[in-house]
């Protein structure tokens, strides 16, 4: 054999028991005997378990059936779900009408979705969500009365974020534009007060009026957990700011509320709501339970988002308020265009933790009476002639409930990733 | 429901009940609001469940639509409102429910402390005890020794203890909190008996033995350990709905005792029978001495049936939890379930 240069010498390919799908099976599950004999072990203890689930959920399975006894002794009684499913995602929903709440939860869902990319994070995102949450509602509802004080105090409020938000960097006309709105808004209500304007109402009826104790499976779940943490997120930013202000009073409230409401369970809340209000209400009067059970989780959900947005707050240095300072920002500039983009970006991760905890958590509203997704599925169960089948029905809920679920971790990835692009190297 | 939040409940309505006690206006409220709010279980089968179109079905909610029958000519003029437990009284005190038609249990202090009335009774309960086929047991006396599933704090336990002792026999209890875990403990075999109100055992026998178990594998023994009179519970103080919802209760037993149903009641309205023509309205004065249209019997026999048809189709035979009449047969049959007379 000749002695071949270095650089000329044959290149033959690695052994093949080393390389490609061979040798990962041998580097990683056959290296010693030990590990062989897991792996068999294993393996075939997989096989008999999907094998077996497959077989109950599948080959035996029942797909449709008259009644419960029909099913037994078979397979998965996919039947009952069959029979079940309008109820278990609209539950007590006027059963004509139900295509309302299907359409609202495809409008909720696009909603979402939309407003997960981040081309969309700009005003079109107030549009989206406007007319999402109107249609949503007026779905739900099938009727809306505007009443005209709320649209003065909207246009009051608009008016007012307006001229404070844009103060510095509007142009004159634009400024103008807010505070004329906000004049409007004012002048009418104080109009509305004393009596000069009537109690006029904008009506839209395009539907026959559902009211929310009809209300039940999906669309509840999803109502309360889109809005409860829509509205807990600001709630929670503010109470966040305020817990670092260095006004006492201010720092009293949050401080005291934040660990008042995390000092307790959310079923004592639901609880409170449900059983100890309307008892220091007049008699006869009553607020909606629906609503009830929204601010509950609202006042819930507030309190964990302050303290996880206070961690970001405190990951800042202290150089980037200094530089805000130095720049010459108000409060108000130097917090949304400095301090909260920083802060929120870090605390993406345990924010979508606690948004996938709180749709879950929902269901817990099952003990004051509504029937949102889970207590729905419950209910189906309940039915004498189809008894005996809870674990069909709540493998379904499970997938559902881990459809919503996976998606938000998913996003949540995403979000990290788009996010930290700037630190990434 | 244990001591505790008895006392809580009734602290609460002592605390309210200054503001309760007013005449007339609860009947008034109902009509104006065009809607009798009832207050019902979260989901029993045979009481109160909700069927495949979202529909509220059940023994309790027939009650329900009859007194809706009688005061707005049409049954389905109800909203219902699902209770738990814990929140059953306080939602008749706080007004927000008009009629709890739950399986409550009428006895002395929620009559008088905790400022409810009550109807008639529309079941004759009683604590049961519920075994597997498989003992071979065909009394409650032969269960000496026997392990006993049971909630706590309840008087389900309290009287469980008192039958045995009364009889002179020692048993084992499992106390468990949960409902559902109470029954998987049942079912799983860790106890030889399964103690509850009667009503609750029939209804756990038809819809939760976990397969294969059928309900046909388990008995209910024949005695009977507690009394348990189960009546609707409305607010004190409007003595013209208390009227409405007991005579409703009655015109059900009373139709049924006449044979009146809901296939034959239009031909009854030509029977020459004084006491029929009366009750259906046909001799007029019935219906406004109680303040209700003259038709207020046929509406509730046309639209929901007498006692024995909803009793039938819900709870008895024609339905899967096979419950028979016993106590809650007429009192021709040898029942406890009799009306006054409606003259």
């Amino acid at each position: 054999m000749t002695d071949v240069p270095a650089g000329e010498r044959q290149q033959l390919p690695p052994p093949a028991t080393d390389s490609g799908a061979l040798g990962w099976l041998r580097r990683n599950l056959f290296s010693s005997w030990g590990n062989a004999i897991t792996t068999v072990v294993l393996l075939f203890l997989l096989l008999w378990l999907v094998t077996s689930f497959l077989n109950w959920a599948v080959v035996n399975a029942v797909w449709t059936a008259p009644n419960g006894q029909a099913c037994r002794g078979h397979g998965a009684c996919w039947a009952l779900i069959h029979e079940k499913y309008r109820f278990i995602f609209f539950g007590t929903f006027p059963y004509e009408q139900q295509w309302r709440p299907l359409l609202a939860v495809i409008i909720m869902i696009v909603m979402l979705v939309t407003s997960a990319d981040r081309r969309m994070w700009n005003q079109r995102l107030l549009w989206i969500w406007g007319t999402g949450s109107f249609l949503t509602f007026l779905l739900m509802f099938g009727q809306i009365h505007i009443p005209l004080g709320l649209i003065l105090f909207v246009a009051l409020a608009v008016g007012g974020l307006g001229m404070l938000l844009r103060s510095t960097v509007a142009k004159p006309t634009e400024i103008a534009g807010w505070r004329t709105l906000a004049a409007i808004g004012a002048i009418g209500i104080v109009l509305r007060l004393t009596g000069v304007l009537p109690p006029w109402s904008l009506a839209l009826a395009p539907f026959s009026y559902v009211e929310t104790s009809l209300w039940g499976g999906l669309p509840v779940t999803l109502i309360l957990a889109t809005y409860g943490l829509v509205f807990a997120f600001p709630y929670g930013i503010l109470l966040a700011l305020g817990r670092r202000s260095n006004l006492p009073l201010i720092k009293g409230l949050c401080v005291g509320f934040i660990e008042l409401i995390r000092g307790v369970p959310l079923i004592s809340l639901l609880i409170m709501a449900s059983v100890m209000l309307p008892l220091f209400l007049p008699t006869g009067m009553s607020i909606d339970k629906f609503l009830r059970a929204l601010v509950a989780v609202i006042f819930f959900a507030g309190a964990y988002i302050a303290e996880i947005i206070r961690g970001g707050l405190q990951s800042l240095p202290k150089g980037q308020f200094e530089a805000a300072d130095a720049m010459g920002l108000n409060y108000f500039q130097k917090t949304t265009l400095i301090i909260l983009p920083q802060a929120l970006r870090v605390v993406i991760p345990p924010l979508i933790n606690t948004f996938i905890g709180f749709f879950k958590d929902t269901s817990l509203v099952l003990i004051i009476g509504i029937f949102d997704f889970l207590n729905a599925a419950n209910q189906a169960l309940v039915d004498p002639n189809w008894a005996g089948f809870p674990s069909e029905v709540y493998l379904f809920a499970a997938f559902v409930y881990f459809c919503f679920c996976f998606s938000m971790s998913r996003y949540s990835k995403y979000l990290e990733v788009e996010l930290n692009k700037g630190t990434r190297r | 429901m244990n001591k505790l939040s008895t006392a809580l409940v009734a602290a609460l309505a002592v605390f309210s009940m200054s503001e309760m006690a007013w005449a007339g206006k609860d009947l008034d409220a109902i009509k104006t609001r065009g809607q009798l709010v009832c207050g019902v279980m979260e989901g029993t089968a045979g009481f109160a469940r909700l069927d495949n179109r979202g529909k509220w079905v059940g023994f309790n909610v027939d009650l329900c639509r009859a007194i809706s029958a009688v005061i707005f000519g049409d049954s389905e003029k109800v909203k219902y409102v699902p209770l738990t437990t814990q929140q059953r009284f306080t939602a008749v005190q706080s007004g927000e429910v008009d009629l709890l038609t739950r399986n409550v249990t009428w006895t002395l202090t929620r009559d008088t402390v905790l400022g409810l009335d009550f109807g008639a009774v529309f079941y004759y309960d009683g604590q049961g005890l519920m075994v597997n086929k498989k003992l071979g047991v065909k009394s409650a006396k032969e269960l000496e020794g026997a392990t006993v599933c049971v909630a706590p704090g309840t008087t389900t336990e309290l009287n469980l203890a008192d039958y045995f002792r009364a009889n002179k026999m020692t048993f084992k209890p499992v106390v468990i909190e949960k409902v559902d875990e109470v029954r998987a403990a049942f079912f799983s075999g860790r106890c030889d008996v399964y103690t509850n109100d009667s009503t609750s055992l029939y209804a756990t026998r038809a819809a939760n033995p976990p397969p294969p178990l059928t309900p046909d594998d388990f008995v209910i023994l024949p005695e009977i350990i507690s009394k348990e009179p189960l009546a609707p519970a409305f607010r004190q103080g409007d003595n013209q709905f208390g009227d409405i919802v007991r005579w409703t209760q009655y015109a059900m037993i009373e139709t049924e005792e006449y044979g009146i149903t809901s296939e034959n009641v239009d031909e009854m309205l030509k029977s020459d029978n004084p006491s029929i023509k009366r009750i259906l309205g046909v001799s007029p004065g019935m219906g406004k001495s109680l303040g209700v249209d003259e038709k207020w019997v046929y509406n509730i026999v046309k639209q929901v049936g007498n006692y024995g048809e909803s009793f039938e189709r819900n709870i008895g035979m024609g339905s899967p939890l096979k419950i028979a009449r016993g106590l809650n047969a007429l009192w021709k049959n040898g029942g406890a379930q009799y009306a006054p007379p409606i003259r």
